[in-house]
Formats: structure tokens, sequence, C-alpha cells
């Protein structure tokens, strides 16, 4: 089971757990992000997502594929929130199983890493006094 | 011939639109416009990269482009 969305609404960290539960599993990983409150000691005010969502979607597919053919893993939930999201909200949800928890690690840290070089999402950070597009400048 | 150009995040600020027509001369690469982009909107050479996606895939600069193709500029992601 694959379960991969981009919502502009809040995402339910249990439905991501419970999506990829299953008897064979020795272990679930979820990997919850948040909304930090600031950035290099700059406060943060809040964040606005916007994705190229057909190929977000495509992108984060890919990602499952090699989470299926390198770590074996049972079921997969990827889901990502768009729009503006405030201090503590939750912007991505990364749910896996697998029948030993190694695997599920690894797997989970991979998943992340490569949505956050790979998937058409950006962020802008919104200070009280500006906004900047996050690492789009070296 | 024209192509549709798509942007978003910080590209979409530079062109100053989430979409355009663009008149480039046939044949055209992916890295001939980019230079294209760089030289006609300087902000862009202040950039840490830029990609490009043809029919939702990455695509890299030999990529040859076509009349009517929607060409989506990617500028760094940074989801998560």
């Amino acid at each position: 089971m694959r379960d991969i969305k981009i919502l502009d609404t809040p995402l339910n960290t249990q439905s991501c757990h419970d999506a990829v539960e299953d008897p064979a599993a020795g272990g679930i990983v979820v990997f919850v992000g948040l909304v930090r409150n600031q950035t290099k000691s700059r406060q943060v005010v809040r964040l606005a997502f916007e994705s190229y969502v057909p190929m977000a979607l495509k992108e984060m597919d890919k990602i499952a594929d090699s989470l299926y053919e390198k770590w074996g893993i049972l079921h997969v939930c990827i889901h990502h929130r768009i729009g503006v999201l405030d201090i503590g909200d939750i912007p991505v949800v990364i749910a896996l199983s697998t029948p030993h928890r190694q695997a599920a690690f690894e797997a989970c840290q991979y998943a992340i890493d490569t949505l956050k070089e790979t998937v058409p999402i950006w962020k802008k950070e919104i200070f009280k006094d500006g906004a900047v597009w996050v690492s789009a400048h070296p | 011939m024209k192509i549709n150009l798509i942007a978003f995040g910080i590209a979409k600020e530079i062109i100053n639109t989430p979409e355009c027509i663009l008149e480039v001369t046939n044949p055209c690469s992916i890295g001939s416009l980019k230079q294209i982009l760089m030289e006609k909107y300087e902000e862009f050479q202040k950039i840490q990269s830029i990609k490009f996606a043809i029919n939702e895939d990455y695509q890299e600069d030999h990529f040859l482009l076509k009349e009517g193709d929607e060409v989506v500029i990617i500028p760094p992601v940074s989801g998560g």
C-alpha cells in the first residue's frame, strides 16, 4: 500500500501511522516535520509552501519505488501540506512499515532526505520584517 | 517557436508571473533557454541553481525543446 498526497488541510499523523499497519510488520517509523520558530536565530512568523503538484506526486512516487526496492518496506504513507503554516504546524509526515526496525529507520531517513532534494515544493519563510524563499540563494 | 514557461517559488517572482509564452529560436535546448533567462532576468544569476522540467520530469541541458512545450522553471526546492 502506498498513500502519497499533497494536501492543503492539516495533516493527521495518526491516520498516516494507521495506513501502514500490517501483521507482518516488526516496526513502524513515522517522521513528523514541524514548522520551527526560528532560522539562523531570526524569528520566523509563519511559512508559506507551494508545489508543482503533479510533478511533486510523481517524484514522491519515485521515492516510494526506491523504498520498496532497496529496503523491502511493506507500506508507505507520505503526506505533504501546502499553503500557509504556523509555528508548530506539520508540513510533512512520512510513515512506513518494515519486517525489521533497522530497515524502517534507514528507509525513512532516505525518504525525507530525498524529498528535500528532489520534490518540487518550495517554502517561504516569513519574518516580522520580510520574507525569503528557503535555499534559493547560495 | 513559442514555448509555455511556468514558474514557481522565487522564479515566479523573478519573471513576475506564474506563466508566460516565450519566443525562442529553433532549435533551443534547455541549456540555451537557461542562458536566455539569465540574460533577460539578471536575478537568476544570483540563484543557487535552476533546473527545468518538461512533462513533469527533470531534463538536462542538452534536452531539445519543441514548439508548444510546457517548460517549468524549478528553483532550488525546499520541501519538508
